[in-house]
């Protein structure tokens, strides 16, 4: 059936354990519109979530206070991170946004290093994020260099990301669900650039979770989702090894209507 | 110790003077006008009919006491232990300290020296109690009694060296005591029934009965090591390698204690008098000389004000002014990384963070046991012993209900189309139309009316209504609405107050 066919390569994703990236390496990721800051913030803080109980090191420009607002200790408790884990720095300006990056980034102790900046930086440039890259590599530290406001440039970062919030799926009584990014690979050493990955934040098993392919039914309604073709496939979506997680699995009872 | 010398073939008097009880008085004067007849207290007008070319200038106290504290900051190389007396003294407790500089007479004489290089005249004196030295000092100059004999020479003091309100100062004068022998030989009862304690008091001090300590205006730090120069060191390197001669030292002593610090001040004290200190501060305890001496070399090559040696500096100090105990460390066997070790990493790293990017800017998050949004938690220095509540755990299975990032100011948001009681279907936010596809709320939040009304007036402050919403492109918002449909006085405002992952 060509259609079961046509459904494989979501399956694959379903059984993915969790989204993860490599550590030891420099991942970027760029914010598709200036609105996204905060979504490449908290996506960097659940990737280094994941990597389990060891201190992150989060770098913020100062220039993001006035754009995105201050980091907030009860929301970073509501995401199901633990603040104590985490060592704040605020750095007034992108050097010293890199200075204090690179100094974590050679920190076996770390479980991330996260580098918030703003603004096309002429600082970080080539050598730059080398220097970075090659700090991880000895340390084994991931770190994750956040840019909003800023336009794609060359760098030695092993994987590139454009990021965005996405629609959540609604809880009861049209509420807003959990934490949900669309992603776009712009760059990586092992050539899947342009894989694209829809991922939901899972508070309590602390993972970020492939969650349906676009187009498919109960993802979010967006202007261009609805332009696309419409594929022929089931009315009754079929899935292939487990089910998806269906609205009704939500629980019932909501804190708020 | 007089205002610095002018220039001396500047024959005309000059005083200084300061408004008081109703006229300008003199309240400083130099050699020339204290030779012609002219003192202290006497007023402006007399002094000009007396002598019309006079030179006058206003005092100026707090430029006064400003260089008062540069000069002890001069002799803070003396002893950590240096206190301000009135407007123009300076003490120092240096018991314990006259034989690094070669003895009392030598350690003096190298004081006025380092004074007189400021541009200051100097009366000093050395005596068992600061008291008797003040006494000395004014009405004795410059001159050490020889041991033993510093009672007979106290005894011989004018009664204006117990430094008494200038009525008990008259009214002894008035009685016909003289010197401190008269009053020394009476009963002490007799003159405390007269004067109050105070004056026995102050008389048992100078006389050298009764002692007491300085308050220094530094507080002495726990543990101190320096090195005095016989030639000014003007090469920064050769400045370090001395400084790590004293971080052993500090090591050292640590370790005897069985202590690690956490707070750490170097002092270079520069020929010219110019001290420069720098201190650093750790999130552990620390005992090791390598790690002490990285970060202050990393402190002294980021100080934006760089340590310019001029003409040499000739003393440096290094001191610990907090510590914490620290047992023995044992390093694990085959290099495996215990918990232990590593928090010592981060901590480590935090103090490197701290020294290169100041205290205020390398902090850690705490909660803080209200309900109120805007005080419910924030960021201190990592290093403050601030206290944290703990922080509640998030409901299981329910989305975030607090944002990830909050505006310090909530922004004013222009609501389009507007349902009473429930969140906006549209709102411009910076210029941008955001529909809403979903929300949720309202939370009622009032505001904490037992602490100061944060708007100032009468009106307690508005109770807010929370609404956490999305838009059609995905973001989401943390929204309030500020006043009640209900109350018709004011119209409701919308605010955004935060940003949800």
């Amino acid at each position: 059936m060509s259609f079961a066919m046509r459904r494989i390569p979501d399956c694959q994703v379903h059984a993915a354990p969790g989204f993860s990236l490599a550590a030891a390496v420099l991942h970027e990721f760029y914010a598709s519109a200036d609105a996204d800051g905060v979504s490449l913030t908290a996506l960097a803080l659940m990737l280094g979530a994941s990597r389990g109980n060891k201190a992150k090191l989060w770098i913020r420009h100062e220039a993001l206070a006035s754009e995105t607002g201050t980091p907030y200790p009860a929301g970073l408790v509501e995401l199901g991170f633990d603040p104590t884990l985490l060592l704040f720095v605020r750095a007034l300006d992108v050097p010293s946004a890199l200075q204090a990056g690179l100094e974590g980034a050679r920190c076996k102790a770390l479980g991330a290093v996260i580098i918030d900046i703003r603004g096309e930086a002429r600082a970080y440039d080539l050598t730059a994020s080398r220097r970075l890259a090659l700090a991880a590599k000895t340390s084994g530290v991931p770190v994750f260099l956040l840019r909003s406001g800023a336009t794609v440039k060359a760098s030695a970062a092993e994987t590139r990301w454009l990021a965005r919030s996405a629609p959540s799926r609604a809880l009861a009584a049209k509420a807003p669900g959990q934490p949900a990014f669309h992603l776009t690979l712009l760059r990586a050493r092992n050539g899947q650039e342009g894989a694209q990955h829809h991922l939901e934040w899972n508070r309590d098993a602390q993972r970020l979770e492939n969650r349906f392919a676009e187009g498919e039914a109960g993802y979010g309604t967006r202007p261009d989702d609805r332009s696309a073709p419409s594929l022929s496939r089931p009315v009754v979506p079929i899935s292939l090894n487990r089910s998806r997680p269906a609205r009704d699995e939500q629980p019932h009872a909501q804190r708020a209507g | 110790m007089n205002s610095p010398t002018r220039n001396e073939r500047d024959e005309r008097p000059f005083v200084l003077v300061e408004k008081d009880r109703g006229a300008l008085r003199i309240a400083a004067l130099d050699r020339v006008a204290a030779g012609i007849g002219l003192r202290i207290g006497m007023a402006l007008t007399e002094a000009r009919a007396l002598w019309p070319n006079l030179e006058v200038a206003e005092a100026n106290n707090e430029a006064d006491t400003d260089f008062l504290r540069r000069a002890s900051d001069l002799c803070d190389m003396f002893t950590p232990l240096v206190a301000l007396h009135g407007r123009d003294g300076l003490i120092l407790d240096i018991t314990g300290c006259a034989h690094l500089f070669g003895g009392e007479e030598a350690m003096l004489g190298r004081a006025r020296r380092r004074l007189a290089g400021l541009g200051f005249t100097t009366w000093a004196a050395m005596a068992d109690t600061p008291d008797a030295a003040w006494a000395f000092a004014r009405y004795r100059r410059n001159r050490i009694a020889a041991p033993g004999e510093e009672k007979i020479h106290a005894r011989a003091l004018p009664i204006t060296a117990l430094d008494q309100p200038i009525e008990t100062t008259l009214a002894l004068s008035r009685a016909g005591f003289r010197i401190l022998a008269d009053l020394a030989d009476r009963p002490s009862h007799l003159l405390t029934a007269r004067f109050g304690a105070g004056l026995s008091h102050a008389l048992r001090r100078v006389l050298g009965h009764e002692d007491i300590r300085i308050t220094p205006l530094r507080p002495a730090p726990l543990i101190v090591a320096e090195r005095h120069f016989a030639e000014p060191l003007a090469h920064v390197e050769s400045l370090l390698g001395a400084l790590e001669r004293l971080a052993q030292d500090i090591v050292e002593a640590l370790e005897r204690r069985g202590a690690g610090g956490r707070a750490f001040e170097a002092s270079f004290f520069r020929s010219d008098g110019a001290v420069r200190r720098v201190m650093i501060e750790t999130a552990q305890g620390t005992r090791d000389p390598a790690v002490l001496m990285r970060l202050l070399r990393l402190r002294i090559d980021t100080l934006t004000d760089p340590l310019d040696p001029g003409f040499g500096f000739d003393a440096l100090r290094l001191a610990v002014h907090r510590s914490e105990p620290l047992d023995a460390q044992q390093s694990t066997l085959e290099g495996g990384t215990a918990p232990a070790e590593e928090a010592g990493e981060i901590a480590a790293l935090v103090d490197r963070l701290t020294v290169r990017f100041g205290r205020e800017n390398v902090r850690r998050f705490v909660g803080r046991d209200t309900h109120d949004p805007v005080r419910a938690g924030g960021s201190v220095p990592y290093l403050s012993g601030h206290a944290a509540a703990p922080f509640p755990a998030p409901e299981p299975g329910q989305p975030p209900a607090r944002p990830l990032t909050l505006f310090e100011y909530p922004h004013l948001i222009e609501v389009l189309a507007e349902v009473p009681d429930s969140p906006p279907l549209r709102f411009r936010w910076r210029r941008v139309l955001h529909e809403v596809r979903l929300a949720e709320g309202p939370e009622r939040i009032a505001p904490e009316w037992w602490r100061e009304a944060s708007g100032g007036g009468d009106r307690p402050p508005a109770t807010r209504d929370y609404y956490r919403i999305e838009d059609a492109n995905g973001h989401r918002f943390w929204i309030f609405r500020e006043g009640l449909y209900e109350d018709s006085t004011a119209r409701p405002r919308w605010f955004m107050h935060g940003l949800f992952a």
